[in-house]
């Protein structure tokens, strides 16, 4: 019989050989491409190219390829040649290239802006498609920016484009921003947003700020005129257990392609000078009833900790510490319960599973739609928190030798529930499975989607 | 004032409404015979309409760090906050702050 691990095992092993090569190949891609623009600045090739105060470029003119390529845009009266030119001369910074990075690097580098940061510590997953469009199938384990990179500049092939492919830290932040002249928010945490937002108002840039869960979209333009900073409208972080993250509350792509693309339009904005920036007002989009609505919020606050006159912040901080949450969206295992009251996935499966026991699956009904263990039930965490399952398993609990199994996806929301029902039934044995239905599968059964 | 009743309307947004039943646009009547400011419209919504976990809604007297508040569109932090007087037809938004990107 073939070993059906093995072959497993070497495709995955190939699959990451050949997405390292990638990666390096695109790393040579733009080193001979550096080496390029090297070479024809110094024989002079460009005569409409001028070094800058920054010791960067600085382009005067169009070229034909420029004129022909963007001609649609080049023909709005309020862009015009001068429009373009600074979008030429323009760099930003796109923090997080997911579902809000893809769409929004897409248009940048459509229209012409002249450099691109890319900023992702992720690797490009399965998961990721349906939203974030710069990545394909073949580029599964590279990284994200490195990936978005490839897509970009077959895109367009003028743009300068540079990956940073680790996560962003109050160590990092301020070398990398400062380079940049707009900064897009395309982040998935609290953390990483009050550390954009802190070094923004230090080093003075625009920053352009989107979010999207479910089918809901928020934006608005930090750190602009005298529109307010993040700090501003919410000095103090949400409580963690508030924030939902797209792994657990899910999204629609096409709500991210929507804020995704108006940050790309906002920066344009910013960087040519054009119309009303959504600086001090906020853009809420309800993608269920396809509803946009624009809201104004407060201006500067008199004593915001970091862009008043006396700010209390001057550097950056600890900001996984200050939120008490991660700068990534990836699991928080929760640890709520005691070990007595937890179960791993083989104990479950060769003792528990084959008594007579109660495995109730805490997820929501679309979650137990996908996939489900036999014999479990499926009862929501909201519905054990308020004891509306009590009813319907009233026969079953009289009995106290009857074992109550709880599970949920990743062991997290079944440990609540957990401490919910033994505080009602105290004579019961209550215990959860660790890991969830992420451990069935990866302990138990390969076959087992997971999502 | 003849009229014993303040109407007004009351929204949620970007998941806000899962803490209340799930319903987005709710007009209410409120006892127009007495002031109604925020901090009292707060205390009767918690005492007549929230649904779920409380603690993601309100902490102590005010909403938790993470909604905003507005009013007629706009940010309630311009208009007093907490003692914001409702007037008849006011439209009073919650908006949950989204992070996902």
């Amino acid at each position: 019989m073939i070993d059906s691990e093995a072959l497993e095992n070497e495709r995955t092993k190939l699959k990451r050989e050949i997405a390292e090569l990638r990666a390096a190949l695109n790393r040579k891609e733009q080193c001979l491409r550096d080496l390029e623009t090297t070479i024809s600045e110094a024989t002079g090739d460009e005569d409409d190219v001028h070094p800058d105060t920054n010791g960067g470029v600085c382009h005067t003119q169009l070229s034909n390829d420029d004129i022909a390529r963007y001609s649609r845009q080049l023909i709005l009266p309020d862009f015009g040649v001068q429009g373009q030119l600074r979008l030429k001369n323009s760099s930003v910074l796109i923090v997080g290239m997911g579902g809000l990075g893809c769409p929004a690097a897409q248009y940048l580098a459509a229209a012409g802006c002249g450099k691109l940061g890319l900023i992702d510590y992720d690797e490009v997953e399965r998961s990721n498609f349906h939203r974030q469009i710069l990545h394909s199938e073949a580029r599964c384990g590279m990284s994200k920016a490195e990936s978005a990179r490839i897509a970009l500049l077959e895109l367009n092939q003028h743009c300068e484009i540079r990956c940073h492919t680790r996560l962003l830290n109050s160590r990092n932040a301020m070398h990398i921003i400062r380079t940049y002249d707009v900064v897009l928010d395309c982040s998935d945490n609290v953390a990483t947003r009050y550390l954009l937002n802190d070094a923004c108002v230090m080093l003075r840039k625009p920053l352009v700020s989107g979010s999207a869960l479910k089918t809901d979209g928020q934006l608005t333009v930090y750190c602009y005129g005298n529109g307010p900073c993040y700090r501003c409208i919410y000095p103090v972080p949400p409580p963690p257990e508030a924030v939902t993250n797209c792994g657990d509350g899910g999204v629609l792509g096409a709500v991210t392609g929507t804020i995704g693309a108006m940050q790309a339009l906002e920066a344009i904005k910013v960087i040519v000078g054009l119309g009303d920036v959504l600086a001090g007002r906020l853009l809420i989009f309800d993608g269920s009833s396809c509803l946009f609505r624009n809201i104004r919020i407060r201006s500067k606050r008199p004593n915001c900790h970091v862009c008043s006159a006396q700010p209390l912040i001057t550097e950056l901080i600890d900001y996984e510490l200050f939120c008490g949450m991660h700068a990534t969206d990836k699991d928080n295992p929760l640890q709520l319960l005691a070990s007595e009251e937890r179960l791993d996935v083989e104990e479950y499966r060769n003792k528990v599973q084959q008594q007579p026991h109660l495995l109730i699956d805490v997820r929501q009904p679309a979650e137990f739609e996908i996939c489900q263990l036999p014999d479990a039930v499926n009862v929501p965490l909201a519905e054990v928190l308020d004891d509306s399952y009590l009813k319907r398993f009233s026969k079953q609990l009289e009995d106290t030798q009857l074992p109550i199994i709880l599970l949920c996806r990743r062991g997290n929301d079944s440990q609540i529930a957990v401490q919910h029902v033994r505080n009602r039934f105290p004579k019961h044995s209550i215990r959860d499975i660790i890991g969830g239905l992420h451990a069935w599968t990866h302990k138990v059964d390969p076959s087992f989607p997971i999502y | 004032m003849g009229t014993a009743e303040l109407k007004i309307i009351l929204e949620f947004s970007a998941g806000a409404e899962l803490l209340f039943g799930n319903i987005k646009r709710r007009q209410l009547a409120l006892d127009g015979t007495k002031k109604w400011n925020i901090a009292n419209l707060l205390k009767w919504m918690h005492a007549n309409i929230l649904t779920e976990r409380p603690e993601l809604f309100l902490q102590g007297d005010t909403v938790r760090p993470g909604i905003l508040v507005l009013i007629n569109d706009t940010d309630w932090e311009l208009l007093g906050e907490l003692d914001y007087e409702l007037q008849p037809n006011d439209n009073v938004l919650f908006i949950s702050t989204l992070h996902g990107g």
